[in-house]
């Protein structure tokens, strides 16, 4: 009982302290979490197995799909230099749509508007391939994404949701990942949930994986009913989150424990 | 489409000690996992991992079910002469990979 009455002034604290944004000066890629051998794996270019998925992408970007018979190729050409800095921008607002879409999903408008070709599923390996192949392009480059003025009320609605308290434990993204990214959690480090690195390895997942699925487990995590995969709330958690990233430098493909 | 990445230095003095390193793409299922449906999910990994230098096999190694998805596997040999390494996996259902990179010694 004790401990439990611990743990409750424990959260009434960090809701008192309120959930603080993080100076930018203090901001962390969870590559800095990581233990060296783990960070010798994101670094080392034949070790790094998000890299497999890349070089399926490359022999994917030059394969022909759908009814219009092309190939990403055919229209983007080189994606080395046709991609580089692309997914700095992501997600993007999207004009025909009225709303942000991200990095997977505009790859498949691009399949069904363009190609003719059915959408892939979401982390189906080929849409995976393709995305680390357009995210690899950008690594380095300062993340952009949230500039445009359109997607404003999109960040807006990305924070409350990060802000917002759900679930069986009820807890807030923010009350982990802003007030106590210092700390550890069941042995791992919490980290600033920057999305540096997406579409990541993780060690523990044995696959490259989105952004959708580690937000997915997140809220799984605090025991809420996930979002669907392409959920425009999912879309607006990835927004908010890679806009306050923003300077930060794209990792992709990261590898994460 | 299995991919695989290799690094071999490409040039060596005779003598040298070089690091080989690959990786190579597979799922490397247990076979001790359940569907919900209950069944097994059928084993499925490599084996067999062999790296041979001008002909001669220099490095083997058995994998079993116990080690990750998407092996990684690195050691080292001594730069003997100019030539080729060649990599070979073998696994379940018929999987079979092979690869190769040059160097020059000198």
């Amino acid at each position: 009982m004790r401990l439990a009455g611990t743990i409750v002034a424990a959260l009434l604290l960090a809701d008192a302290a309120g959930a603080t944004e993080i100076p930018t000066a203090e901001r962390r890629s969870g590559y800095s979490f990581m233990t060296p051998e783990t960070q010798t794996i994101q670094d080392d270019e034949t070790a790094n197995p998000g890299l497999l998925w890349a070089l399926d992408g490359e022999a994917l970007w030059k394969r022909k799909a759908g009814t219009a018979d092309k190939a990403c190729a055919d229209c983007h050409g080189d994606a080395s230099t046709s991609m580089k800095g692309i997914a700095a921008h992501y997600p993007a607002f999207d004009k025909a749509l009225g709303h942000p879409v991200d990095l997977g999903q505009r790859i498949n408008l691009c399949r069904t508007d363009h190609q003719k070709a059915s959408p892939l599923a979401y982390e189906s390996r080929d849409l995976l391939a393709l995305t680390a192949l357009v995210a690899r392009q950008s690594q380095g480059a300062a993340i952009e994404t949230g500039s445009d003025p359109q997607l404003e009320p999109f960040i807006a609605k990305g924070r409350e949701l990060f802000m917002q308290r759900q679930g069986q434990l009820n807890l807030g993204c923010a009350n982990c990942h802003d007030d106590n990214w210092d700390k550890r959690l069941a042995g791992s480090a919490i980290t600033q949930a920057h999305p540096t690195g997406y579409p990541q390895y993780r060690l523990e997942w044995q696959s490259l994986g989105s952004l959708q699925r580690r937000l997915r487990a997140c809220i799984t995590g605090v025991r809420a009913q996930a979002y669907d995969y392409g959920a425009p709330e999912l879309v607006e958690l990835e927004l908010y989150l890679m806009s306050r990233a923003r300077g930060m430098p794209i990792e992709a493909p990261a590898v994460r424990p | 489409m299995p991919s695989a990445l290799i690094n071999v230095p490409a040039k060596a003095k005779r003598g040298d000690i070089i690091e080989i390193k690959t990786l190579m793409s597979h799922i490397m299922e247990t076979g001790y996992r359940h569907m919900a449906s209950g069944e097994i999910v059928p084993r499925d990994i490599i084996t067999s991992f062999t790296c041979r230098y001008n002909g001669s096999e220099i490095f083997r190694a058995d994998l079993f079910p116990a080690i990750a998805a998407n092996p990684f596997i690195a050691f080292f040999t001594t730069a003997t002469a100019s030539g080729k390494f060649e990599f070979e996996w073998i696994g379940d259902n018929g999987f079979s990979e092979t690869a190769s990179a040059s160097i020059t010694v000198e």
